[in-house]
């Protein structure tokens, strides 16, 4: 089945490290975004026009182009326009950040904006001040609701990162073919069992996450 | 007695539309004034201005003290405990001591009957038991002028009472307060003064007793016909 090739020499190990390559890269790349996800989204609230299009570009491009796609142009395309070098892990970085500010934005809008009127004006009734009404009423409701959503985020993050081997980046699923293809000859149904692992590897990296999203989302609603 | 709000030339507009017309309107202290009129007519937007939740286009609206209001939807915060709804603004607006503000919200409670829920969530109340709690959350806070807008008219029929009982009680006690409600019988029950207000204006200020046994114009008259039925059989 191919599972035999996963324990020869330092195959797992090194699978292992891929693993962990794509998570320290999405762990940068979420930290990023929700960070700047909260200051984008509070700012696509505003009634101003102009930032309204401007966020509506944004997540429209974020949204039509495939990852791949952002990946290239920033690794091969930041080189070529400016003949320095830029690393895959900082472009991948740069990729995943930009698309989940976007994602995260959206998000942080949303939780925003179905905050109920009432809730705000009862704030200002008891004679709470905005900036208490903030603290005390709206931003711990909105951190409810965002938490289980933010987590769905991180998971997908995570498995958009398989995306990086393209541009180079020796995570797992590179890892996983360059075993397959150093055992072409000894083994060679060695893509079943190893993919299979891949698999298992990005499921255990997952699965609690989407569960605790899930365990928080029933508790807080 | 002591005038606590003076309402003068008071005129609300959103966009081009007026929605109160030089309102003028003084109220005593320990006054219960309520406010009747057909939906639209600008009874909501009235305590609003007086509450200071919407800006007016013109005249003056003068309060002596502080307003409490109670709104028709519920609107205790979702993710605070009972007690925890009661004792925000007391601690963090008027920087009262915790001990004394607990003491006092769980006196409120055990007055209007929720001694038992004060370390429960919001979700955890009937509408009736939330109403009672948005109440003692305006109390809390010991304003000169509390405000009620409907706040029975999104309860299930059977709590509207439990309710009424509390605005009663607090009539009792001399508070002043402004009442908006539907609740013709309870109107005539609690009120020193009706207002009866149409298309932004005030059309009649004037006792209970006149009001409902003897409005003056034809417009109070209609208004209260939609309150009656006639036998069928
Ligand atoms: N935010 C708003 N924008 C525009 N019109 C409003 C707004 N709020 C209320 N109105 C209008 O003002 C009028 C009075 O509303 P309201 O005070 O809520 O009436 P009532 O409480 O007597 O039913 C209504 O015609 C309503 O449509
Ligand atoms: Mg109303």
């Amino acid at each position: 089945m191919g599972f035999e090739v996963i324990f020869k020499g330092k195959n797992f190990i090194r699978l292992l490290e891929g693993l962990g390559v794509a998570l320290k890269i999405s762990l940068v790349s979420v930290i990023i975004s929700i960070v700047l996800g909260m200051i984008v989204g509070m700012i696509m609230t505003l009634k101003n026009p102009v930032i309204r299009a401007v966020s509506r570009i944004y997540l429209e491009i974020v949204r039509i182009m495939p990852q791949m796609v952002l990946l290239f142009i920033v690794f091969f395309g930041f080189t070529k326009m400016t003949g320095r070098n830029i690393s895959a892990e900082l472009s991948s970085v740069i990729v995943f950040s930009f698309w989940g500010t976007a994602e995260m934005a959206d998000l942080v809008r949303g939780c925003l904006t179905s905050i109920p009127k009432i809730q705000y004006e009862s704030s200002k009734a008891l004679g709470l001040s905005r900036l208490q009404t903030y603290v005390y009423v709206i931003i711990p409701q909105i951190i409810r609701r965002l938490i289980p959503l933010s987590i769905n985020l991180i998971t997908r993050m995570i498995k958009t990162t398989s995306l990086i081997m393209m541009i180079g980046i020796v995570e797992v699923l590179k890892v996983g073919q360059q075993i397959i293809e150093a055992n072409r000859k000894s083994s060679p149904h060695a893509a079943f069992g190893v993919f299979a692992v891949v698999f298992l590897l990005y499921f255990l990296a997952c699965w609690p996450i989407s569960r605790l999203a899930g365990y928080l989302e029933r508790k807080w609603t | 007695m002591d005038e606590i709000l003076k309402i003068e030339h008071l005129t609300k507009k959103y966009d081009d539309i007026t929605v109160l017309n030089d309102i003028s309107l003084t109220v005593k202290k320990g006054e219960v004034l309520v406010i009747v009129g057909p939906s639209g007519c600008g009874k909501s937007t009235l305590l609003r201005c007086i509450n200071n939740l919407e800006d007016i286009q013109d005249g003056k609206v003068n309060i002596e003290g502080k307003t409490g209001m109670v709104f028709q939807s519920y609107e205790l915060f979702p993710h605070m405990t009972v007690l925890q709804n009661l004792m925000l603004a007391p601690v963090k607006v008027q920087k009262r001591k915790k001990d004394e503000v607990k003491k006092e919200a769980e006196q409120l409670l055990e007055r209007v009957g929720l001694s038992s829920k004060k370390d429960n969530y919001p979700a955890q109340l009937s509408g009736g038991q939330k109403q009672r709690v948005a109440i003692v959350r305006a109390l809390i806070m010991h304003p000169e002028v509390l405000l009620f807008d409907e706040v029975t008219a999104a309860l299930d029929p059977e709590m509207v009472r439990e309710v009424l009982d509390v605005i009663l009680d607090l009539a009792k006690q001399d508070k002043t307060m402004l009442i908006v409600t539907h609740e013709m019988a309870f109107a005539r029950a609690i009120a020193d003064r009706v207002i009866f207000l149409e298309g932004g204006s005030i059309i009649e200020d004037t006792t209970p007793a006149e009001f409902f046994d003897a409005p003056r114009s034809e417009r109070a008259k209609s208004f209260l016909r939609t309150f009656e039925f006639e036998k069928v059989h």
